[in-house]
């Protein structure tokens, strides 16, 4: 177990945690590059998909987005995009994280709007509800638990993806094992398994604070609806 | 590529056909590994999973336990999975297929449980009444009902692994994804970069369309219907 004592070693140093390229510095990058391009998926595939929703159009656009993402190789983008204008930097690797929270951002905002029940919206519509009062006060209300899980699979999957950026200079806690395997297995892998152990316990903590919040602003009255829906959509 | 070139030197363009001749081997022989590191995490997956879906469509317990078990898995970075068994298993090939195969368990396990359990408990009740045994049940009832669901999580679990094996590359073993990584280390040569990804699409592609025709071939009830 030489590699587990190397790796609680460096994990104890704290030097290691406190240095300017160290575990705090690479954590505050790591969040601030999830959260740029978590927030770019949001402004994009949100309201896309709450419109291709309300109107029915476009139940095939979302099936191609997120055929078509599963498909391209995160490497490829978080490499190809420095090399255009973007250059180097935040700009180019948040634009190359946010594609890959759209796919479930759209389908999730695309069926919550599908699956609002047609007699709510016909009451909305008797009782006189413009048509933006009936997407506020009732459309969007009722597509909120599909929202909230669409909005957990994209983080987790934005903040795990965030981690191949080091790979291609981008920053973030993923700089750890990218440096570890740089030193060499020999030299390097208990920093490779410390970095291993800090990113996956990240991403179990944002999946499972998130978990806690998603059901936390899920409407008592859609909670049991909610976890039948969330049970069908992870099916695949 | 040692030579220095910039990102704006016309010796270094998006896309060079000289520059696929002159590598057309080692071209080859990353998307060979490519080709060999997604059929065999896929294969080895399926075989695995098809049995625990069936396991879990059985047994509500077994069913918690492995979805959460390989939801708990499936939330873990790819390159955090590299790097938490590159230690112990080495920079080897190994190392890489359990990271794979890990992947796309997950998704063939849901795809056989969602599967079995959209089988019609009529046609179920049916067979039982003409006498089939469970064994018969399972291999000549449910499960040919259950085959459009499977082979859409197959597909879907060989094209993530193309798309995954590229992440290999920090272990070594990435097929294109090694020139995509070395590509971009190496005075960011575009054309390598961007063949290899053109490359990794490609075969994504390709499986698709395969597992796509595979699916009707063996499924030949569904044909005539509106898709």
């Amino acid at each position: 177990m030489n590699i587990f004592s190397e790796a609680l070693t460096w994990l104890n140093d704290p030097l290691n945690w406190t240095n300017p390229d160290g575990v705090f510095a690479l954590l505050g990058q790591h969040l601030a590059l999830s959260g740029a391009a978590l927030l770019l998926a949001l402004v994009v595939a949100w309201p896309l998909g709450v419109w291709l929703g309300a109107t029915g159009r476009g139940g095939t656009i979302t099936v191609v987005v997120s055929n078509v993402t599963r498909a391209v190789p995160t490497m490829a983008l978080l490499s190809l995009l420095p090399l255009t204008a973007l250059g180097f930097g935040p700009q180019s690797v948040v634009p190359a994280l946010a594609l890959f929270g759209v796919p479930p951002l759209l389908a999730t905002a695309y069926t919550g709007m599908r699956e609002v029940d047609p007699d709510a919206r016909d009451a909305a519509h008797g009782m006189g509800f413009s048509r933006s009062g009936m997407l506020f006060k009732v459309e969007l209300p009722l597509a909120v638990p599909q929202l909230a899980s669409g909005f957990r699979t994209a983080a987790v999957q934005i903040v795990a993806t965030t981690t191949l950026a080091a790979l291609f200079n981008g920053g973030g806690l993923g700089e750890i094992i990218s440096r570890g395997f740089g030193l060499g297995l020999a030299k390097g892998g208990g920093e490779i398994l410390a970095g291993g152990i800090l990113v996956a316990g990240l991403a179990l903590i944002v999946e499972g604070v998130l978990a806690v919040g998603e059901k936390y602003v899920t409407p008592i009255a859609l909670r049991d609806l909610s976890r039948t829906k969330a049970r069908v959509s992870m099916s695949v | 590529m040692s030579l220095s070139i910039g990102l704006d030197d016309p010796r270094n363009p998006w896309f060079s056909w000289s520059y696929i001749e002159d590598n057309a081997a080692t071209l080859g022989s990353a998307l060979l590994e490519h080709l060999e590191l997604t059929v065999v995490s896929v294969v080895v997956a399926a075989v695995i999973s098809i049995p625990l879906g069936i396991l879990s469509a059985r047994s509500r317990l077994a069913a918690t336990v492995i979805l959460s078990g390989s939801g708990v898995l499936y939330t873990i970075p790819s390159l955090a999975v590299f790097a938490l068994l590159a230690p112990f298993l080495g920079q080897s090939l190994i190392t890489v297929e359990v990271g794979l195969v890990m992947y796309a368990m997950l998704i063939i396990v849901r795809a056989t449980l969602t599967g079995l359990r959209q089988v019609p408990p009529d046609v179920i009740d049916a067979a039982g009444g003409m006498g089939y045994s469970r064994v018969h049940l399972l291999t000549r009832v449910e499960l040919p009902l259950a085959v459009p669901s499977i082979m859409t999580g197959l597909r879907i679990a060989t094209v993530s692994t193309v798309a995954m094996v590229t992440i290999g590359a920090v272990v070594g073993h990435g097929g294109l994804g090694g020139l995509i990584l070395t590509g971009f280390r190496n005075n960011l040569y575009k054309p390598q970069i961007l063949t290899a990804t053109i490359l990794c699409i490609a075969l994504a592609l390709a499986f698709e369309v395969l597992l796509s025709l595979v699916t009707r071939l063996m499924t030949p009830w569904t044909r005539g219907r509106t898709s």
